[in-house]
């Protein structure tokens, strides 16, 4: 009997079809040293797993890596948990892996994950709980190790952006078993004292053993009790502790900390600027406005309603509008005159005080506006307005 | 006014300016919209002015006690 032939591609699909089927390579962990490690800038992560006599290709999709609590490096000792399945293309199999964690630290994983559900679902993490961070705060408190890069790495940053910087320090154990106390004592001091707006925890770079004392039930809820708004910045980017999550912010990192609370001095300075310069120009343009309007209605036909109707009406704007637009103006020439003084000038001139302090309008018997000496004559009758009525009166003199 | 934060007397600010520019305020109440932006940045004006610099650190006195201490790394 002939043996049937088979082509490479149905001989792949087959060999393929046995390990899906198979339970046991569906899900399964496996030990072993990392070599070849690869982070493809697709975001997938390829290695090979290895022991003293066998190794074993890996790769992990960019939507598990991104999960990934720590930096993988050649050399690192694992556990991988995954699917072991075959690749068609070229007949080789390897492990699709879902998860990558460090070998020895299985049981502090373990007690992280599990802490870290059992408060998630009791809603310490909740999105809605979280404080906003205040921006500019008056004082900021500190809670980290008193020496170290740490704390210089905060004062370095932070008054580098803003000159005036106020923090107060409350040094706490960034390592070991005393973290969750030293921390709790910092958070509950500064709630008690009230003497500091923002509150920011910060510990360096370290490893996952280094940084578990942030891991910690009671702190995370001191934090999550706190008063005053917390940024948690312990460690670097890629490690992310308990702490981090009960925390109304994380930074990636304790300088980062020092720039989410402190704004650039120039930034603030010239937007505090521009609308000091917004209001000015803003009310000039308001009174152009009115002036306009006021053109247009004594184009308009109403000119020729009753007389006296209109022309109280007009003259009672045209006084408005003429005060206000000297005083405007005079205010911004005085800001021109000097920027230092600017406000107090300004406000020396509340054109309020001055609109209230009573201004006269002499106009002539064909209404005519006096406002030079040659528009007036001895003997010649005048009316003199203001705010409430009118005056009649004769020119005495004109010097 | 005074009171106010240096966040929220810049807030109170811009909404001002932006309530102003619309134009649509009686010649009363833009002039004294106009008065309130002025005395709000006064506001923050000096919020920036009288910020000191200040790096204090907490201790525990022997007794227990809390204070402020100007703050010195070792390294300087």
């Amino acid at each position: 009997m002939e043996q049937k032939v088979y082509s490479v591609t149905q001989l792949n699909k087959f060999i393929k079809m046995v390990f899906e089927k198979n339970t046991v390579l569906f899900n399964l962990s496996i030990r072993g040293e990392i070599t070849n490690f690869k982070a493809h800038y697709t975001g997938h992560l390829y290695f090979t797993l290895k022991d003293e006599t066998s190794s074993i290709k890996c790769v992990m999709f960019k939507s598990f890596a991104s999960n990934l609590k720590f930096n993988i490096s050649d050399g690192m000792k694992v556990v991988v948990t995954g699917q072991v399945a075959v690749y068609e293309a070229n007949g080789t199999y390897q492990i699709y892996c879902k998860e990558i964690a460090p070998e020895g630290l299985g049981e502090l994983y373990l007690k992280y994950e599990q802490l870290k559900k059992k408060l998630e679902s009791e809603g310490i993490f909740d999105e809605s709980h979280k404080k906003k961070i205040p921006f500019m705060p008056g004082r900021v408190g500190v809670i980290t190790s008193r020496t170290g890069a740490v704390v210089r790495d905060i004062i370095n940053v932070s008054t580098r952006r803003f000159d005036k910087v106020n923090l107060l320090i409350y040094p706490a154990a960034t390592q070991g078993v005393d973290v969750p106390r030293t921390v709790i004592n910092g958070i509950e001091t500064f709630n008690r004292l009230k003497n500091v707006d923002v509150i920011i925890i910060a510990r360096g770079g370290g490893s996952f053993e280094d940084l578990f004392g942030f891991n910690d039930e009671n702190l995370a809820r001191s934090i999550y009790n706190s008063e005053i708004p917390i940024i948690s910045a312990v460690g670097h980017e890629t490690d992310f502790t308990i702490c981090d999550f009960a925390s109304d912010l994380r930074a990636p990192t304790p300088s980062a900390a020092a720039e989410l609370v402190y704004p650039q001095m120039s930034e603030i300075v010239s937007k505090l600027n521009m609308l000091k310069h917004r209001n000015n120009q803003a009310i000039l343009n308001y009174i152009a406005l009115k002036k306009q309007n006021l053109e247009r209605l004594k184009a308009s036909k109403l000119e020729r309603l009753p007389l006296n109707m209109i022309t109280n009406g007009r003259m009672a704007i045209d006084l408005k509008l003429k005060k206000a637009e000297a005083l405007v103006k005079s205010k911004v020439q005085k800001e021109k005159i000097s920027t230092v003084n600017l406000i107090s000038k300004l406000d020396a001139l509340s054109p309020l005080k001055t609109l209230t302090r009573g201004y006269i309008v002499a106009e002539d018997k064909s209404g005519k506006i006096i406002s030079k000496k040659e528009d007036a004559k001895v003997g010649d009758e005048v009316t003199l307005i203001v705010t409430d009525g009118k005056i009649k009166a004769d020119v005495k003199e004109v010097i | 006014m005074e009171e106010l934060s240096f966040e929220e007397s810049m807030k109170q600010l811009e909404e001002i300016v932006t309530n102003l520019e619309r134009g649509n305020l009686s010649l009363e109440d833009a002039i004294s919209t106009f008065e309130k932006g002025i005395k709000l940045s006064k506001v923050a004006n000096e919020k920036l002015e009288k910020a000191e610099k200040k790096i204090n650190i907490l201790c525990e006195g022997e007794n227990g006690e809390l204070k402020e201490e100007i703050f010195t790394t070792n390294e300087e």
